[in-house]
């Protein structure tokens, strides 16, 4: 064992064990497990918003980004600080109704808001779907960035498979309190790490940073703005937009939400937030970096570049320290996703399918389905070789097939019904589906399409299509719901 | 939805409305080519922006509500 893998080993041990401890003094229920009971102040809020941005695809994906295709690995940062602005207004709505509704996952919050088992399902696989693709990402990460930092003494799928048995077992225990616990480990080394590196390597090779973008200008200057074509500015605003109306979305993000104990809670971590993207600015200075440091990587391979350059710049403890920030970087958001497919799935669907079902069951259940969706992860990391940001992209494309229902629902009256909003999320998520698979855009059917319009995210064109499709089956369809209403009405009465 | 709160849009309109101008390697800022720095402002930006919006913002006044 070399030194930078025990250290590595050193961090792990320590993660599980702050994860086991979490769960201390807590009698453990659905909502403690799941939404800590809905007790999270202002401060682990912010590390398990923070937690869920900083993940290994932030690590990795981000300076490969750079690295790679250059600035539109922007795009990164540039959603998320636009989802906190949003999230000022769209999520204390959301906290406030799930409190009053006892709600503790966003299957649920679907499935009350529009009066139907049958939308909270849907929502709970849909989430699952968009989930394990993420939790890919941070266990293919996790085995890249270990196998990596540890120069090769365990292979990138043994440690995808430590990790993934490390993290199963804490949340399994302590639930989303075994999340909260690592993250103020996990923040504190990726600040660390990411800070030093960010200023030490620039400096290292080009004197500062300026001369090392000059030197960038000078080889490739099409690395520092948006292309014309493909990931051009239309692609680069239509991403952001979509994944930004995605974030609050996705599973996880929605449910560390709930956690908070109150509104003005998740408003003041909106102030605060978007200051703790400028941290990426420091993952691209080295990804930069590597493209005249060390050219060559293709393709997938551009995820190394941040490891590759640390490799050959420091001593092999240090690599040990960044191995371990990356190892953490993947822990914890996998945790609480699992965490938010599990409890979605156990809420909306086998709650609905063996109603008389008691606490300690639903426990036991959302515990067998964390095992569960730990091994189809795993199997997924092991035989699928896609580029992390792809994935990643995917995975917002179908999470942000919800945003049409969850924005009608915010008002008193809803304009669409549940008949509308299943329609327009199946319709969604089969575009997205379709395109990703048979690797479709615009220009596939209409040829002369300009690429202004070719290079519009395939999310957004699926979510039109949605919009249209909820706005027709609504109006389609008002008299059956307009009569279940009165049916209900006069249950209620007789 | 109170009034205060539509300063919201102004980060989506400034950053991603002006991008067309802001697409440009030169000049550096803060060591930054101009995208860059461009995206570093307006993340900058947008915490002052939700700052005066949270001191403003009725909703935030008096004790919390539930």
């Amino acid at each position: 064992m070399n030194i930078s893998l025990l250290i590595i080993a050193i961090f792990l041990v320590l993660a599980l064990y702050l994860g086991i401890k979490a769960r201390k003094g807590k009698d453990m229920d659905m909502e403690q497990f799941a939404v800590g009971g809905r007790g999270f102040g202002t401060f682990f809020i912010f590390l398990l918003i923070a937690g869920e941005i900083y993940t290994t695809f932030t690590f990795l994906g981000g300076s490969g980004w750079a690295y790679s295709k250059g600035a539109a690995a922007y795009y990164v940062p540039a959603y998320i600080f636009l989802a906190y602005v949003l999230s000022y207004w769209l999520v204390p709505k959301i906290w406030r109704y799930s409190k009053r509704h006892s709600i503790i996952s966003q299957p649920e919050y679907f499935a009350s808001k529009y009066k139907s088992k049958s939308m909270g399902m849907i929502v709970a696989v849909l989430g699952s779907l968009a989930l394990v693709p993420y939790i890919v990402i941070q266990l293919k990460g996790l085995g890249i960035i270990v196998s990596e930092a540890s120069y090769g003494a365990i292979s990138p799928v043994a440690a995808s498979v430590i990790g993934a048995v490390v993290v199963t077992t804490y949340v399994m225990i302590s639930g989303i309190h075994g999340s909260a616990w690592t993250a103020i480990l996990k923040d504190f080394m990726i600040l660390v790490v990411v800070i030093f590196l960010g200023i030490y390597i620039p400096v290292h090779y080009f004197g500062g940073i300026q001369p090392m973008f000059e030197t960038v200008q000078a080889a490739k200057p099409e690395m520092l703005v948006l292309a014309d074509q493909g990931l051009s500015q239309s692609w680069f605003v239509s991403t952001v937009l979509l994944n930004a109306l995605g974030f609050y979305l996705l599973p996880q993000t929605f449910m560390v939400v709930l956690s908070s104990n109150g509104e003005r809670t998740l408003r003041k971590n909106a102030i605060a937030l978007p200051l703790y993207t400028l941290l990426l600015l420091f993952v691209f200075f080295i990804g930069f970096t590597a493209i005249m440091q060390i050219p060559g990587l293709q393709g997938a391979d551009g995820d190394l570049s941040l490891l590759r350059l640390a490799i050959q710049t420091f001593d092999p403890w240090v690599i040990g320290v960044i191995g371990a920030a990356g190892l953490l970087t993947a822990l914890v958001p996998a945790s609480v996703m699992l965490m938010a497919a599990s409890v979605g799935l156990t809420n909306s669907f086998f709650k609905v399918l063996v109603p008389a079902a008691t606490e300690t069951h639903q426990l036991i259940v959302s515990r067998i389905i964390i095992i569960g969706i730990s091994i189809i992860a795993l199997i997924v990391t092991v035989t699928g070789g896609e580029a992390l940001a792809i994935l990643n992209i995917m995975s917002y494309s179908l999470i942000t097939q919800l945003a049409p229902s969850l924005f009608f629902s915010l008002p008193k009256t809803n304009i669409i019904n549940k008949y509308g909003a299943m329609a327009g999320i199946l319709a969604g998520v089969l575009i997205v589906l379709y395109a990703t698979i048979a690797d479709v855009k615009v220009a596939t059917f209409l040829p002369n399409t300009p690429h202004v319009i070719n290079d519009i995210s395939t999310g957004v064109i699926a979510l039109l299509i949605n919009i249209l499709v909820t706005f027709l089956v609504s109006a389609l369809t008002k008299q059956i719901s307009m009569q279940q209403t009165e049916m209900n009405d006069l249950d209620k009465i007789s | 939805m109170n009034a205060i709160k539509l300063l919201l849009f102004v980060p989506f309109i400034g950053f991603l409305g002006l991008l067309p101008y802001a697409n440009k390697i030169e000049p550096y800022i803060l060591g930054m080519p101009f995208l860059l720095f461009w995206v570093a402002f307006w993340m900058v930006m947008a915490s002052i922006i939700l700052m005066i919006v949270y001191k403003f913002d009725p909703d935030n006044k008096g004790s919390e509500s539930e």
